[in-house]
């Protein structure tokens, strides 16, 4: 058993399925899934594309966190606000000082919704807003709300990025830098990445099909979601209630290109292989892979493969959950990470939704039903622009 | 955490400092609000084909990151970790432009692919074929401080043994046209220009015949009063067994706002005593000139020499060991980094 063991005792989410961690877990559960045409963005790709969009107003966001009107809150900082403070109610945290508390968010939008409204058009008004851009922002207004005076820190490797953060704090408390870390990652929808992904023609028109041999593209989502790391002297000391743990973790990049992945699944592979080193495991004691599995062409064929390199014909049971969601971009590794401990505090894999027929070069079959089954471990995958690419393993004991 | 050994310090900046052969001797002082970076010939770095297709951050980041793996006689680092805090902004703004003035239409990816904040990061480990640890930080004023602390874990952890940390910034061309007028209407705004640069430094595990400086504590905190950062910076000392009479050198960000109050307090109380130095004059305000503060302070430590363009007092030290750097941007995003020589 690994020495300084990194204890997850809070999660906090919301995505396009569910503002809480119990409607996120009844969506997956049945399901249901939070795909659909966008509502708050008036963008001209309205009617080609759907989106895993959360539905509440930017309004109805700052009414929930007692902001006043005048607010220079993104879309990103406002649903990270939300989450992280859900994350530290669910471990019980009331003392913030109690501990070396940090806090190590990841966006990769940060406030480009608000700066695609005032920018090259500077006035009185727009004043206030224009240093929100900054990817710090968010996490600035996340530390202000929870009272962390403390470490922070704000990650940005694009579709990776809340990997990287949950990967950061659980080093930081091994080493015994800090006790505890808020750790996640939020990003909003906004025209920018609408339209970025549009250029690329990886934006489906309809339902994304991971891992389908006729898979069209991703469908983009926003989220945020944040998870609460605790030392195991901070566990023991509180008598704390334990969720899982993250047992390992591996980042490498790919080295291939600045979007595409490559061929062989490079990146991800060697990603895979460190985290199972990490967590001083085999990769037959994963139980359950949750993908990252985007539904673009390249990815799922990529990752497959890699995944593939690793298992041979033995692959474990897997599926994506970006049918459910979208592809929220930086916090998707986060939200992923809240399903996978959500599937290993309830013996079950969450279906792939949406698969019809397995690509050809690959033949792997996902689970595609709610599936019961004892998960010990559980490995999610997240991959960036910028080849950066990162593995977590959570576990149950 | 162990110490970690720098083995080279390169920087691209305002001044004429990517030429090892001279230490801020000859610098220009500026009169405007743009402190913009002198470019190498980048050809000397990158082929023009790819050269051509890249943002300012990207190119100055790519040049500084290969001279300081040169320096270090390194091909390939285990890891890569880079910090901006603007990102990538001279492609944002492209990207931002075309959606806007073409409502959404007629719009090509490569300005939206480019700008990322990871893109430097990635543009490097492209180019040196590096698959190891790979992160960007982009944490404001701490954005250069989180790569250094990541690095630093790394290379504790046993997970790394040498690592290349950097930090870019561009100015870009629009917002921070809307960010100069922001200031302008702060009560007591920044006074120093607003700068941009990339610096990067190898770091590595153990000492090498080539390691001029060691990073001996780091700590990046959200928030402090001036009627506490005397103490913080006396417990941090403390933690790495140091008083600040042991300090031979401070480095202040200090860039004119009303933030400054913080560094002035150190100034009047436990540095007195001590060397006091600034930079932002020389290099500008962004959010990685802190980086330009820890290459001036490696260079100190090597050179055992404070050129006097640096010096806010007239106190001198027989040897310069320990120099402590303190930086922060508007109150929020500080860090102590301590450098020593080795």
């Amino acid at each position: 058993m690994p020495k300084n063991r990194v204890a997850i005792t809070g999660m906090g989410i919301i995505s396009s399925i569910g503002t809480t961690v119990e409607a996120n877990l009844h969506a997956l559960l049945n399901s249901q899934k939070g795909i659909a045409p966008i509502v708050n963005i008036n963008t001209r790709h309205k009617n080609e594309i759907k989106v895993g969009e959360v539905l509440q107003t930017n309004a109805e966001l700052a009414k929930s966190l007692n902001l006043n009107e005048d607010h220079n809150y993104s879309r990103t900082a406002l649903l990270g606000c939300i989450a992280a403070q859900q994350a530290l109610k669910h471990a019980n945290i009331d003392t913030i000082d109690a501990y070396r508390t940090g806090l190590i968010s990841a966006t990769s939008v940060g406030g480009m919704d608000l700066t695609e409204k005032h920018f090259q058009n500077y006035n009185d008004e727009s004043r206030k807003l224009i240093n929100s851009h900054h990817a710090v922002d968010s996490t600035e207004k996340i530390a202000a709300l929870l009272g962390i005076t403390d470490f922070t820190s704000t990650i940005s490797t694009a579709c990776s990025s809340a990997a990287n953060a949950i990967m950061l704090g659980a080093r930081l408390i091994k080493s015994g830098q800090l006790d505890r870390v808020i750790v996640g990652g939020t990003d909003g929808l906004a025209k920018f990445t609408i339209n970025g992904f549009k250029t690329l023609m990886i934006l489906s028109d309809t339902d994304c099909t991971p891992f389908d041999a006729n898979r069209k593209g991703l469908n983009l989502g926003e989220a945020a979601a944040y998870l609460v790391l605790e030392s195991d002297a901070v566990v023991k000391q509180d008598n704390k209630t334990i969720l899982g743990y993250l047992a390992g973790y591996g980042n490498a990049n790919d080295a291939f290109h600045q979007t595409a992945s490559s061929e062989n699944g490079e990146g991800a592979f060697l990603a895979m292989t460190k985290a199972l080193k990490v967590a001083e495991i085999n990769p037959e004691n994963i139980n359950y892979i949750n993908a990252h599995g985007t539904a673009t062409h390249n990815n799922d064929l990529s990752e497959g493969k890699a995944i593939k390199r690793i298992y041979g014909d033995s692959v474990p049971d897997f599926s994506s959950t970006k049918a459910f969601t979208g592809h929220t971009l930086a916090a998707a590794g986060a939200i992923e990470a809240v399903y996978s401990i959500l599937a290993l505090q309830n013996n079950v894999i969450f279906p792939n939704l949406n698969f019809k027929t397995a690509i050809p070069e690959l033949d792997l079959v996902p689970v595609t039903e709610v599936t019961k089954k004892p998960l010990n471990y559980v490995l999610s995958n997240s991959f960036g622009f910028g080849g950066n690419c990162s593995t977590l393993i959570f576990s149950k004991n | 955490m162990k110490p970690c050994y720098i083995n080279s310090a390169v920087s691209i900046s305002a001044q004429d400092t990517l030429d090892n052969s001279s230490f801020l001797e000859n610098t220009i002082s500026f009169e405007g609000q743009l402190a913009k970076a002198i470019h190498p010939n980048y050809k000397l770095f990158i082929s023009p084909i790819a050269s051509r297709r890249m943002a300012t951050s990207v190119k100055m980041g790519i040049a500084a990151a290969k001279k300081a793996l040169e320096l270090a006689e390194l091909e390939t680092p285990d890891a890569i970790i880079t910090g901006t805090g603007i990102g990538c902004i001279e492609d944002s703004e492209k990207f931002l432009n075309a959606i806007l003035d073409n409502d959404e239409e007629f719009l090509t990816p490569t300005s939206f692919i480019q700008s990322t904040h990871n893109t430097v990061g990635a543009q490097i480990a492209l180019t040196l074929k590096c698959k190891g640890y790979n992160v960007t930080h982009v944490h404001g004023a701490a954005s250069f401080e989180s790569t250094l602390l990541d690095g630093q874990l790394l290379l504790h952890e046993n997970e790394a043994k040498t690592v290349l940390v950097g930090g870019t910034d561009e100015l870009g061309k629009y917002l921070i046209n809307d960010i100069i007028l922001a200031e302008t209407a702060e009560k007591q705004p920044i006074t120093t220009p607003f700068g941009e640069g990339a610096h990067f430094f190898s770091l590595s595990q153990s000492k090498q015949n080539n390691s001029f400086s060691a990073i001996k504590g780091l700590e990046i905190f959200n928030k402090v009063t001036p009627e506490t950062i005397k103490t913080k910076v006396e417990d941090f000392l403390k933690d790495h067994d140091l008083t600040t009479e042991d300090i031979d050198a401070i480095v202040l960000g200090k860039n004119g706002d009303a933030f400054d109050e913080l560094y002035q307090t150190l100034q009047d109380s436990s540095f007195k005593s001590t060397p006091q130095l600034h930079y932002k004059h020389l290099c500008g305000e962004f959010f990685t000139a802190s980086a330009f503060g820890f290459w001036t302070a490696a260079n100190i430590i090597k050179h055992q020499y404070i050129p006097k363009v640096l010096k806010l007092n007239t106190i001198k030290k027989s040897s310069y060991k320990n120099i402590l750097l303190y930086n922060q941007l508007k109150g929020q995003q500080h860090s102590f980094t301590l450098l020593t020589s080795c």
